[in-house]
């Protein structure tokens, strides 16, 4: 592999990283409640679809659309978009207490249908597949720090991204914080590990349950937004990628057993491990498909490895995926 | 100050489904007094509390504070009022320090700081005579460890009024002295302390005043001073109650079980059991005592075949074949429990080990008896005639056999799983905490039907942890100390005494 390979893959690295981190910081503040959500992939679905809609429908009447007001709308319809996807999913295992599996599943499926169909309307609004510009918009999530093109390869490694990659490891250093430090963190930490405790001393459980999923979900739905509009350039595919990253951030959040600061170098690490076949000489096709699964290989390895060391620390939230009522017996 | 109410509880009532749990309960309780809660199970002593601490709210009826009406809507309210609750099964969180479970839901502004918790909680320890480490990690605890650390979770948010649901039940004698001795210096402060409990020696001891419960309904109080044990009983029963247990001199004993050099290891490489030997006779009862921990659920689980061990038990069958015995290290549990040694162990949390918590009485009693017959779909007619007859025995409150466990009252579900194991006629009874959490009455139908047991020769081996209870009815008493057998002492000539020191000192070689 030559050098400019090397600066290349760990350019891609960091992109593809960027998408999964948002996934597994949102999901990780969601599970931490005891709520485990399987629906990251459709929540990142309808983010990047809000997002794109909204940067879509005021460039298509905005007079001038500026890039800064075009970034604040698809950030706000993306937020509010997953945000609301996180309500859906609350309200049905939270007040409904309905099965927190099933209904994450179902979420999935839920919200890579309503992304794809409203991105059909978008793509014939627009005059045909690929025909979506949100050019002005994109480019100001793309948009990088001036000096990354004369700092040579730290610029280029380093300078070289829109700010939602910045962002991310941002909100990975906040909620490490947060979880670790903070009394509402605590509160939070409890209600995941024992409901009934955290009840019995006096905090709302549903509360918590409620905002942490919300706000996990509108994390988690930037990934989509990221990857919409940054990663493919502020268009919409409906090729599944969506869906693939999605599931590799459930891995990521298992992989980094539930702790923000080892998501951001261990979605890095997927990126590489991700991108690795492209830059290996010689792969077929179907070779290159065994080599896209090493992230999930790695993921198990990980799962082995906690397991047999057994250190409390670094298992799931104990009442994690369990209902809470109070009343029960 | 004296004799001022501190709670005043006026009719409330409380239904769950079509179990009535609570029915127009009245009760006070007053400032600067130790007040027990008594009643059998299901008489829905724990309800009422948790009406109190807000975990339950009361279908009708009022709660007064002071001379305030309240509506105790969630744990926060109660915390608000003052009222706090250490429940029987531990409330804190495993993964969290200490001070990290006591601060738990406080709505203090500023950051977590850990030196102004740790002085505060120094400070309660200090004044009422506790010993907490604010920095350990609840998983490291010993269950007495982690009630301390509720205590002090309660009085960290400055409760006044102080309930203790069944805190006895896990403890040592030791332990128990000195929680008892906390408990009076709250009292002297001035706080109110309710202790629920089914221990009457405990009430005698301890409390000022007994308000009784049965059945639901509030039956009377009496001051502690002016009754006895057989006069609570009878209250709480409502008819009288012989409170001895007998004890029949052993006859035609035999070996049953002849266990040698056992020892056991455990995944994380600590030494569980350490070289036992000892034989238990058919037609006695063998107890076992131990600080929780001791190494007991290990022994029994071993001669059940749940655990991988080194050693040999020899288990002597009655029919008189196989006169050197058989071998039971390395039979799998099912051959084992085939040839009648039943293991009937009722663990911390009931439904953990033993009963499925989802399915009901007649579908638990067919876990055992489901592999008889060959026909392809399982005979439902003995388990459902089985689930009946413990159901009627023992007096089990649940509306019908086919009602999840789950719902049942914790003495209810350990009703059934005793009764199960009893029922399968086993020449070796091995039992643990059979009696943990039951109220008088049940746990007296529960050492009788041992007794049964031990008259009819089978060989039963006791776990308990209630040393009067241990010293009434054992023939033997195997004293367990960290994995160790620390004496074998005779049940009729040894004292409580000697048994809590063999329970807590490990013997030394050279002293004996």
């Amino acid at each position: 592999m030559t050098g400019a390979q090397l600066v290349s893959l760990i350019q891609a690295a960091i992109v593809f990283g960027t998408v999964i981190m948002f996934g597994a910081l949102g999901e990780i503040l969601t599970e931490k409640a005891g709520n485990l959500n399987l629906g990251v992939p459709g929540i990142m679905y309808i983010g990047g679809i809000s997002g794109l809609a909204g940067a879509f429908i005021y460039e298509s009447h905005a007079a001038q659309p500026t890039g800064i007001v075009g970034l604040i709308i698809a950030l706000l319809c993306c937020l509010i978009g997953s945000a609301l996807a996180g309500g859906l999913y609350s309200l049905l295992t939270i007040t409904f207490r309905a099965n927190q599996q099933v209904t994450g599943l179902t979420l999935t499926i839920f919200g890579s249908g309503i992304a794809n169909f409203f991105g059909g309307s978008l793509n014939r609004m627009a005059g045909g597949v690929g025909q979506i510009s949100t050019s002005v918009t994109s480019a100001a999530f793309r948009a990088n720090m001036p000096i990354a093109s004369s700092t040579g390869l730290f610029g280029k490694i380093v300078l070289s991204y829109g700010f939602m990659a910045y962002l991310a490891i941002i909100i990975a250093i906040v909620l490490g914080w947060f979880l670790a430090r903070s009394r509402i963190g605590l509160n939070l930490r409890a209600v995941g590990e024992n409901p009934g405790t955290a009840d019995a001393a006096g905090i709302s459980v549903t509360k918590y349950k409620y905002l942490a999923t919300c706000i996990g979900a509108a994390i988690t739905g930037m990934g989509g937004l990221y990857y919409t509009m940054d990663y493919i350039k502020g268009t919409w595919s409906t090729d599944g990628s969506i869906e693939k990253l999605g599931w590799l951030s459930v891995a990521l959040v298992i992989f980094a057993t539930w702790k923000p600061r080892n998501i951001v170098w261990g979605s890095y690490l997927f990126g590489v491990l991700f991108w690795l076949y492209f830059y290996i000489e010689g792969l077929t096709r179907s070779s290159q498909e065994l080599f896209k699964m090493l992230p999930y290989l790695v993921t198990l390895l990980v799962l082995v490895m906690v397991s047999l060391r057994r250190k409390r620390e670094s298992q799931p939230p104990a009442a994690l995926g369990e209902p809470y009522f109070r009343e029960e017996r | 100050m004296e004799a001022e109410n501190a709670v005043r509880i006026v009719n409330i009532s409380k239904t769950f489904g079509s179990i009535v749990a609570n029915d127009k309960v009245c009760l006070d309780i007053k400032r600067g007094e130790i007040l027990a809660l008594l009643g059998e199970n299901g008489s829905g002593k724990t309800t009422l509390m948790n009406m109190l601490s807000g975990i339950y709210f009361p279908d009708e009826g009022q709660i007064f504070i002071g001379d305030k009406e309240v509506s105790i809507r969630s744990p926060k309210d109660a915390y608000d009022l003052r009222i706090g609750m250490i429940h029987q099964h531990f409330k804190l969180v495993d993964v969290f320090t200490a001070a990290e479970n006591i601060v738990l839901g406080l709505e203090d502004r500023e950051r977590l700081s850990r030196k102004a918790i740790a002085a505060r909680v120094q400070q309660i320890c200090e004044h009422y005579g506790f010993d907490v480490d604010p920095n350990q990690k609840v998983y490291n605890m010993s269950v007495s460890q982690k009630q301390t650390l509720e205590i002090v979770q309660v009085l960290y948010r400055g409760a006044d009024i102080l309930i203790l649901d069944e805190p006895t039940a896990v403890l040592t004698p030791q332990e128990t002295e000195k929680l008892f001795t906390v408990m009076r210096n709250m009292k002297a402060d001035g706080k109110s302390v309710v202790i629920i409990t089914h221990k009457l020696h405990e009430v005698m001891e301890v409390s000022d005043r007994v308000a009784v419960l049965r059945k639901g309904k509030y039956i009377g109080e009496v001051a502690t001073k002016d009754t006895n044990p057989q006069a609570l009983t009878d209250m709480m029963v409502g008819r009288a109650v012989a409170l001895n247990i007998e004890r029949p001199e052993p006859k035609d004993t035999v070996e049953r079980l002849r266990i040698e050099n056992l020892s056991l290891t455990s995944k994380d490489g600590v030494q569980v059991l350490k070289d036992l030997s000892f034989s238990a006779m058919g037609g006695e009862i063998l107890g076992i005592a131990g600080i929780s921990g001791s190494g007991q659920k290990e022994l029994l689980e071993a001669i059940a075949g749940l655990q991988d061990v080194t050693g040999s038990i020899k288990y002597f069958p009655p029919d008189g074949n196989g006169g050197a015995g058989v071998e039971l290290v390395g039979k799998h549990p099912l051959q084992i429990s085939r040839m009648g040694v039943a293991l009937s162990f009722v663990p911390e949390d009931r439904l953990g080990m033993g009963l499925v918590a989802s399915m009901g009485t007649a579908d638990n009693m067919m876990l055992k008896t489901y592999r008889d017959g060959h026909r392809l779909f399982p005979d439902r007619k003995p388990p459902n005639r089985l689930a009946k007859e413990v159901v009627e025995e023992l007096e089990v409150m649940t509306p019908s056999i086919n009602t999840p466990v789950r719902k049942l009252s914790g003495g209810n579900v350990q009703k059934v799983l005793v009764g199960r194991e009893i029922s399968a006629n086993p020449t070796v009874l091995m039992t643990a905490y059979a009696v943990r959490g039951l109220d008088i009455n049940t746990s007296y139908t529960i050492y009788r039907l041992l007794n049964e047991q031990k008259k009819a020769g089978v060989a039963v081996i006791y776990v308990g942890e209630d040393l009067d209870v241990l010293l009434e009815l054992c023939d033997r008493i195997l004293v367990l100390c960290d994995g160790q057998i620390n004496g074998i002492v005779d049940g009729r000539s040894t004292s409580k005494e000697e048994v809590g020191l063999l329970m807590t000192h490990l013997r030394k070689e050279e002293s004996e």
